[in-house]
């Protein structure tokens, strides 16, 4: 009921690629020959870290959208797309040291800059949420978030091309190599694995973006019937606040 | 030759699990583990909504029984 059939649907075809995707990544895709079964991590490791930076990009453009219009709507699809892109990159960080305990031994490399390029920008978006719920104004609040969005929005592919274009290539470069890039199997694997996992990104962002536009209603509702004195003050929050409507 | 039959069986037919499953294992572990942890919240989340809304139900409802009775207790006097 509350969440719409349309909702449901994306949902499905999340799951179900999701599971094409995995399926091929084990069955499907062969064997690396240079990293052998420890490559498989390359399947969630970076459709993960893709969607997590791309999720930062749509952040930044949701941002210059508030910035436009001053419509609090895009403040919140800027707020959740961050916030969503921050669980996602925690799991990069995560099956990355895996990956690098699996295939250097180490579980974290500092003279490595992928690994460290894509710390600086969870770190840097990790100060988001500290720096919103610092600001009491909600307008403010909003506007400066804004700016945050979409400066360090403009930085992650900034970021990412300062990283291809360093010579240190440490980093097991399973997607490009010297003779014209994956074998056709691994290449059509990958690519349903990065839309599943824009599939399970977006799904997710409605599900949250649902969940706030409720919670907003339900609370405009209650003032409605019960008067003000039964919604209880709003306190501050780092989560914007949309009108009652 | 002291091994037992099933024994042998089994070890002539199970393949040989490749290396380092163990860290792909944990790999995608963490990224269902993720997930899941999201989609637990957004359940919980759910359950709070609909309880939510059962209340303004009934508050509803009671809000909207109040003017019905009125109306009620207004025809009865008329008619006295």
């Amino acid at each position: 009921m509350l969440y719409g059939t349309r909702l449901r649907a994306l949902s499905i075809a999340t799951l179900v690629t999701m599971t094409v995707a995995f399926a091929l990544a084990f069955f499907y895709a062969p064997m690396d020959a240079d990293q052998g079964f420890m490559q498989k991590i390359f399947y969630v490791h970076v459709p993960l870290a893709m969607v997590a930076l791309g999720g930062f990009v749509f952040g930044g453009i949701m941002a210059v959208q508030h910035l436009r219009t001053r419509d609090p709507r895009y403040d919140l699809r800027s707020y959740v797309a961050i916030h969503l892109s921050l669980v996602l990159g925690a799991g990069v960080l995560i099956t990355g040291a895996i990956w690098a305990k699996a295939s250097w031994g180490h579980w974290w490399v500092w003279d490595e800059p992928t690994l460290v390029s894509f710390l600086i920008v969870f770190l840097l978006y990790a100060t988001y949420q500290p720096m919103r719920f610092s600001i009491d104004d909600p307008e403010r609040q909003a506007r400066y978030a804004s700016v945050f969005a979409v400066t360090a929005g403009a930085f992650v592919p900034l970021n990412f091309l300062a990283v291809r274009l360093a010579q240190a290539y440490t980093h097991p470069r399973v997607f490009a190599t010297a003779d014209g890039g994956l074998p056709p199997r691994m290449q059509w694997t990958f690519l349903v694995c990065l839309a599943g996992m824009t599939l399970l990104y977006v799904t997710l962002w409605r599900y949250e973006m649902t969940s706030k536009n409720t919670s907003a209603k339900l609370r405009a509702l209650r003032r409605k019937l019960a008067g003000d004195d039964a919604v209880a003050p709003a306190g501050r929050s780092a989560a914007p606040s949309l009108p009652s409507t | 030759m002291t091994s037992s039959l099933p024994g042998a069986i089994l070890a002539a037919t199970t393949p040989a699990l490749p290396d380092n499953v163990g860290y792909v294992a944990a790999a995608y572990l963490v990224f269902f583990a993720l997930v899941l942890i999201y989609v637990v919240i957004m359940a919980a989340k759910l359950v709070r909504f609909e309880r939510d809304l059962a209340e303004l139900n009934e508050l509803a409802d009671t809000r909207g029984s109040v003017p019905a009775d009125r109306e009620r207790e207004r025809e009865e006097a008329g008619a006295r």
